[in-house]
């Protein structure tokens, strides 16, 4: 039960302005989700043989030097990486699995909130203003950024249990909605290998989506299994290394509205969050139709 | 059963087909329909009568009866409404619709709540002026099929009551059977006269807590944030449900347990679904207790209640207030053995009927035939009613005063022992003479 | 004409303002500045007030609405005239679901599309769509109209009673007891009065009208899959 934003820039003029433009827009849906809030912002890509983590530890003050001298040393792994409050992100040239093959080893209690070559995943318990401002991220610049307020409904109220949720390289979901059959469905994908840090039914979800597409489903195709497989209420929008896409169950009783001009695409659950957007005046603006799928991307791989 | 005397002790009834479950499958074999009733759930469920006081004798000091002052009054929606509404009594009367009941019954509530000075609550279809004439204080039920809902009546209720379920049957829809869809009934619902009304499941412009957060905000709006809003639940994942609606903005909570009666639902929805009311409250304090909200947002309980001793142990578990229906249609007159007669003419029994939904109530009570609601005075029931609310309040008292506390919300869980390991896990309080709570481990 | 501007006042301050008109009426005309889709503005009015929204509202814009004639210049959220008794709500841009939800009386008219669940429960509104709407409306309408000048999505008319449905364009499915049904003299005779009260320039012989079945008025065995 929460609240969604996320903005699309179509004029790379506006990405050095990314932050500033969509911090209102998370802070605006403060009253649908004032117990945990996070995003996930695209840009400052690694290049090609680099992945970019987003790790965070329990301990506050983990040493995350050791960590990248540990990297680097052991690994003789070339990385650069900067501390983001609660977070540290890790750029690092190597294979991705054999990145979480080490970590899982070596440095067991990191959590890995994001892995991708553009993504960074920070979220939060608390309103989403002060995660807003323990991030910066009315400094931050980028393409396109999606976030989330929780109201939390049944699972705990942890920074694990936030969204965004990451379901794989570059890719990330959140949810405004209630699951009914993910109980069955964690069983389920936890047999085919996918593993869980929550009770939490918008991870499920996730997981669902990072299953099918290990299993070769575009990004379309997972979706469409999803709206079959899934079963209770659900908007969800994804975010995708080039762009994000929206869709809601066929019941479409939680809300979306969709804004568009010359300068990007906006996505929220509710019309307010997108009225500090410039241009809003004269945007297009729509609610998606039930059960379809809206893909906004740069280029179609 | 009286006939079980004249069967013959070799024959041995099946426990899993016993002769209700057989009635039953010819029943379903005969209509095809799944069968539909009024009344609250009828198998046996751990209940208040499983749990104990310990009264007051060395280690602490009992109150004296009737000198020493014992507090009944309470005051509901002080988180947000300018008027907040003070009741006398913790006990009042749950929402029951005109239609469900005559318009003779709804008078009779709203009477005997006035004379006692509690509440009384409408129900799906709208609100009465005899019910508003006869009501001091008045909640006014907002319900997904809006059946009668006027801004008019909003701005005359004492409170705003937002039911998202009963306990009855959390998750279903209401029904009234064509029999009780009278010219009055289907023009204050907006209905063709006569026909099986079903009521939606869901709200009809809002879906979940964040939604509802919306819907409290305009309902506060309309009415200029002068009086209280309830979130009424039917009782099943309670410890949620209970955060979120504090969380959506309620002042004040209801939580109906799966006792909690109904005019019309299918049976199989009565029986099966939801919790018991004594396994809700504990939930549902534990999670006003974690939010701090605990005695802010105030905790109404019902579904089963029918004495002051299960009032003294809804209120020693956390409640602030409860409300009965049954009951309070009980003290009126309903399943009295003076129509012993008329009921076997129907079909039932004295003690037995729950065929709410056919509206032949030889009571006169869940009708709207009006010779058979002739037969219930409103006046005379408003005073059989208050009596009964009386006796409530005075029990619920003398237990009180017997734990030694001054008010009826100083009872505390530590004033209940258990007599079963199923209540005890349930209520969270010890088994009696031990110190065990099943399911915590301190 | 007295202004209010939300930029600067609360939604509060608003209602509020709005409402004392209802016992002594000192100001007819009312102009709202940046509501920016805020909720709930304009809600529980009750007098024949003159109320224009100038941008978009959040939800139940308009709730409950008694006499008054609002305009919204813009977009509306959930619920727009939820519950409305009387008076008229007129949305120049599109509505999200459950539209005129519930309303008793009055006239809502949408000149852009509606979302899901239109007229859902409704009781006696009559509203007029200039465009399309969504699934599931008039989902257990009880009475009133509902005109649709473009199409309508799947189950159309779901359990509902006596509601008038009068749809021009494609309707992609019908609900539950909803059958298209002729359409006589007096239905063209109240359909053209109701594009006339909606200020809508439509053929009222072009558009199709649908009803309930009525065989889901009363419990039959039969019928036992669509409960």
């Amino acid at each position: 039960m929460c609240g969604i934003v996320g903005l699309y820039l179509k004029n790379p003029e506006l990405e050095s302005r990314i932050g500033e433009l969509f911090k209102p827009m998370l802070i605006a849906m403060t009253e649908r989700g004032p117990d945990s809030a996070g995003f996930a912002i695209y840009g400052d890509e690694v290049g090609d043989g680099w992945v970019k983590l987003t790790l965070r530890h329990p301990d506050a003050e983990y040493d995350w030097e050791a960590l990248a001298t540990r990297l680097k040393n052991e690994q003789q792994m070339e990385l650069s990486w900067f501390q983001n409050a609660s977070v540290a992100v890790f750029k690092v040239r190597a294979e991705e699995a054999a990145l979480r093959e080490w970590l899982a080893e070596e440095a067991a209690d990191v959590l890995i909130l994001s892995v991708g070559q553009s993504i960074e995943i920070l979220k939060e318990v608390g309103l989403p203003e002060k995660i807003a401002e323990n991030f910066n991220l009315e400094g931050m610049k980028g393409s396109h950024i999606i976030g989330h307020t929780r109201m939390a409904t049944e699972s705990a109220v942890t920074m694990e249990g936030s969204h965004p949720f990451s379901t794989g390289m570059d890719l990330c979901l959140v949810h405004n909605g209630s699951l009914s059959n993910h109980n069955r469905l964690r069983d389920a994908l936890k047999r085919e290998g996918i593993s869980f840090e929550t009770q939490n039914d918008s991870e499920v979800a996730a997981g669902y989506l990072t299953w099918r597409l290990q299993k070769g489903d575009s990004l379309k195709e997972a979706l469409e299994h999803a709206l079959e497989d899934l079963d209770g209420f659900f908007t969800f929008t994804i975010g995708t290394r080039d762009g994000f896409a929206v869709m809601r169950d066929p019941i479409a009783c939680k809300p979306a509205v969709l804004a568009e001009t010359d300068d990007y695409v906006a996505m929220a659950s509710e019309y307010q969050a997108l009225t500090t957007l410039p241009g809003i005046e004269n945007a297009k603006v729509w609610e998606p139709e039930p059960a379809t799928f809206y893909v906004w991307e740069r280029s179609s791989n | 059963m009286s006939n079980d005397i004249n069967v013959n002790p070799g024959l041995r009834e099946s426990a899993t087909f016993d002769r209700t479950t057989m009635a039953e499958i010819r029943r379903a074999a005969d209509s095809g329909i799944y069968d539909i009733r009024g009344f609250g759930a009828k198998r046996k469920l751990p209940h208040f009568d499983d749990l104990l006081f310990l009264g007051a004798s060395m280690s602490r000091y009992p109150l004296e009866g009737y000198r020493e002052k014992c507090n009944t009054q309470v005051t509901l929606g002080t988180r947000f409404a300018k008027k907040p509404i003070v009741i006398e009594t913790p006990v009042t009367i749950a929402g029951m619709s005109f239609g469900a009941l005559s318009a003779n019954a709804k008078e009779a509530l709203g009477r005997g709540a006035s004379m006692v000075g509690t509440t009384t609550t409408t129900g799906d279809g709208g609100m009465t002026p005899e019910e508003r004439g006869q009501s001091s204080k008045l909640v006014y039920q907002y319900l997904p099929s809006r059946y009668g809902m006027n801004p008019d009546d909003l701005r005359k209720a004492d409170a705003i009551e937002v039911v998202l379920g009963q306990g009855a049957k959390p998750g279903g829809g209401g029904m009234l059977l064509g029999q009780k869809i009278t010219d009055r009934v289907a023009q204050m619902r907006t209905l063709p006269k006569g026909i099986d009304q079903r009521s939606a499941c869901r709200h009809p412009d809002w879906t979940g807590p964040d939604d509802l957060a919306i819907k409290i905000q305009e309902l506060r709006e309309i009415t200029d944030w002068q009086v209280p809003i309830y979130i009424k639940v039917g009782a099943t994942r309670t410890y949620y449900d209970v955060k979120l609606a504090v969380k959506a903005g309620a002042d004040v909570i209801v939580v109906d347990g799966m006792q909690g009666g109904t005019a019309a639902t299918q049976d199989v929805f009565i029986e099966h679904v939801g919790i018991p009311t004594l396994a809700a409250i504990p939930q549902a304090v534990q999670a006003l207790q974690e939010m701090g909200m605990h005695r802010k947002v105030q905790l109404i309980v019902s579904g089963g209640i029918r004495n002051g001793a299960d009032v003294a142990k809804c209120m020693a578990l956390g409640a602030d207030a409860v409300a009965i229906g049954t009951a309070a249609l009980v003290a009126l007159g309903c399943n009295d053995p003076k129509y012993s007669e008329d009921y076997e003419k129907i079909g039932s029994a004295a003690g037995f009927y729950d065929d709410y939904q056919e509206g032949k109530d030889p009571a006169g009570i869940s009708t709207q035939d009006p010779e058979l609601a002739k037969r219930l005075d409103p006046e005379d029931g408003g005073r059989r009613l208050a009596n009964y609310l009386r006796v409530l309040t005075l029990e619920a008292q003398t237990l009180a005063r017997a734990c030694g506390k001054n008010d009826l919300r100083n009872l505390e869980p530590e004033d209940l022992v258990a007599l079963t390991v199923e209540s005890a896990a349930m209520a969270r309080v010890p088994l009696a003479g031990t110190t065990w709570v099943p399911g915590q481990s301190f | 004409m007295k202004t209010i501007d939300l930029a600067e006042s609360s939604i509060r301050e608003l209602n509020q303002a709005l409402h004392d008109q209802a016992t002594e009426c000192t100001e007819r005309e009312w102009e709202v500045l940046n509501p920016k889709g805020q909720h709930n503005i304009a809600c529980g009015l009750d007098q024949n007030l003159a109320v224009d929204i100038q941008g978009h509202a959040g939800y139940f814009c308009a709730g409950m609405n008694k006499k008054a004639h609002v305009v919204v210049h813009g977009n509306v959220g959930q619920g727009v005239a939820e519950n409305m008794m009387s008076g008229t709500v007129r949305v120049k841009g599109d509505a999200s679901q459950a539209a005129g939800a519930t309303a008793h009386g009055g006239l809502l008219v949408i000149e852009g599309n509606a979302g899901a669940r239109c007229g859902i429960s409704m009781k006696g509104v009559d509203i007029v769509v200039k465009g399309s709407i969504g699934h599931m409306s008039c989902f257990m309408g009880q009475s009133g109209s509902l005109v649709v000048c473009g199409d309508a999505g799947e189950a159309l008319g779901d359990s509902m009673y006596e509601v008038h449905i009068y749809v021009k364009g494609e309707v992609k499915s019908l609900g539950a007891d909803c059958i298209e049904k002729e359409m006589r003299a007096e239905h063209i005779e109240e359909l053209t009065d109701l594009l006339n009260r909606a200020g809508v320039d439509e053929d009222p012989a072009s558009f199709k009208r649908y009803g309930s079945a009525r065989q889901l008025y009363n419990f039959k065995v039969d019928n036992a899959s669509a409960y």
